[in-house]
């Protein structure tokens, strides 16, 4: 399978099966539709009143020369391989903490409605946290590496125990031989110095929270009673991201359909003097006023251009940021077990809710059919640790012929559930933002390489 | 090759033997 786009002067020609990327011009664009279908004679026949004969058939030879190298046209032998992946021993390496539902915020969006996820306002005890820790250990055999994310609602509602938790998986990694990577989300209120100082300590990641212009994001995220919180926390987040070197956070935004023009508020971050960013479409029913629309789609693909044409712009100017959404390794990156089988959700990721219920991920917090356990009994619903064990692209048919498969892994399975009641569909509107998000960065791609 | 511009050399096939996100690093 080959996809083949045009974007900011270049064609680009993806491989899909190989992931080679091939940049071309005019002629062998037009030739490589038609190699399969067509003999050498007809090709030349068809495009030599566009083009130089020798031309075309030159690029000719340079397609077949790609082909039987596979670089071009390389087969999708990759089915039978997935289905014996999927059938093998999975371990624990993530957990999610919610280690506060309860929010200082009152975020329209919110996913969480206020931090409560659907339920009750309560914040993780050590003890919950500290089974959950247990079960991590327990559960992951001879993995090392282990990850542990501090979340809520607000995780820094209940900073004692996160201060507490950091402490005992210090503790344990080294009778056990682990080491935690702890990560942490905040909304900034309750960010001070002391907890910037231990966060730099301790925390190998943390995600700031913040929409990007102040009239945006002090629509979208105002405190309960109605006033912004742009202006409290970007002096924070601001010391909080240079005390860390630029380095090991992002800032992180969510657009919605009254935003279209995101990209204005991308730019207002990096102008912030923030270097990592991550600015994501909002995820809503259609009957939300700000949820995205199909009619949409046209102008947030034409935002996503004129984003990345401007990096192209600041990177000559040595002014780079990095952008989450268009970050893609095409020379290194997972292998295709990896690519194909999904994010982990389920199997060897878990969400931890404050009082100890195990989840796939944080997106199903709080709906009771996705109950798979808890910190003390373990995994007790194996059906649906199955169930998601087996949620790769082959089990979606919208994503089997879909170029962007390697690089989104079928997308996310709570979107999927949320939109059509089941975790092997795919949630459309995220799947047409996606493919032009990784066209555009492979555009990126392409005109640093053009500069070198 | 005077027609195009190959921008890796990377061929996923080959991480069937040796494997088992876009921008996830691998034991590669």
């Amino acid at each position: 399978m080959v996809h083949q786009y045009k974007n900011n002067g270049y064609n680009i020609v993806l491989d899909v099966n190989s992931g080679a990327v091939h940049i071309v011009d005019d002629v062998m664009y037009d030739v490589i539709p038609m190699f399969e279908e067509n003999t050498k004679e007809e090709i030349i026949q068809s495009l030599e009143s566009k083009y130089n004969k020798a031309d075309v058939e030159e690029a000719w030879e340079e397609v077949k020369e790609l082909a039987d190298d596979e670089q071009l046209f390389t087969k999708d032998e990759y089915e039978g391989y997935i289905e014996q992946f999927k059938t093998r021993p999975t371990v624990v390496k993530a957990l999610c903490l919610h280690i506060a539902h309860d929010c200082n915020l009152a975020c329209r969006y919110c996913f969480a409605e206020e931090g409560e996820y659907h339920g009750r306002r309560e914040l993780m005890s050590f003890e919950v946290g500290k089974a959950a820790l247990d079960f991590l250990i327990a559960n992951s055999g001879n993995r090392r590496n282990l990850e542990v994310d501090f979340f809520g609602g607000e995780p820094l509602m209940n900073f004692d125990v996160v201060k507490q938790l950091v402490a005992y998986g210090r503790e344990q990694e080294k009778i056990h031989n682990k080491n935690f990577r702890f990560t942490l989300t905040t909304n900034g209120v309750l960010l001070n110095d002391d907890i910037m100082e231990f966060a730099n300590k301790e925390m190998g990641n943390v995600v700031l929270s913040i929409d990007g212009r102040k009239e945006v994001h002090d629509y979208m995220r105002p405190f309960r009673k109605g006033a912004g919180s742009y202006e409290l926390i970007v002096p924070k987040f601001q010391k909080f991201a240079d005390s860390r070197n630029q380095e090991r956070y992002y800032v992180r935004g969510t657009f919605t359909h009254n935003n279209l023009d995101f990209s204005e508020d991308v730019l207002h971050l990096a102008d912030l003097g923030f270097k990592q960013i991550s600015v994501e479409p909002v995820v809503a029913q259609p009957t939300e006023s700000y949820a995205l629309k199909e009619e949409d789609l046209p102008q947030l693909f034409e935002e996503y251009d004129k984003l990345a044409v401007e990096m192209i712009k600041r990177h000559k100017e040595g002014k780079d940021f990095n952008f989450f959404h268009f970050m893609i390794d095409l020379e290194g990156g997972p292998c295709v077990a990896k690519r194909l089988s999904g994010c982990g959700s389920g199997t060897e990721y878990l969400a931890v809710t404050p009082w100890g219920d195990f989840y796939p991920c944080h997106q199903f917090v709080g709906n009771e059919k996705f109950l798979m356990g808890n910190v003390y009994d373990g995994i007790k619903n194996t059906e649906l640790q199955s169930e998601f064990k087996c949620c790769n692209v082959y089990a979606k048919e919208k994503c089997r012929n879909c170029f962007a498969r390697f690089y989104c892994s079928g997308g996310c399975a709570a979107n999927s559930y949320n939109f059509h009641g089941s975790i092997t569909d795919a949630y459309d509107i995220g799947c047409e933002l996606e493919k032009k998000r990784i066209e555009c960065a492979i555009m990126i791609k392409a005109a640093l390489a053009d500069e070198a | 090759m005077k027609h195009v511009k190959t921008l890796n050399t990377r061929k996923l096939q080959k991480t069937v033997k040796k494997g088992g996100v876009g921008n996830q690093s691998c034991n590669k």
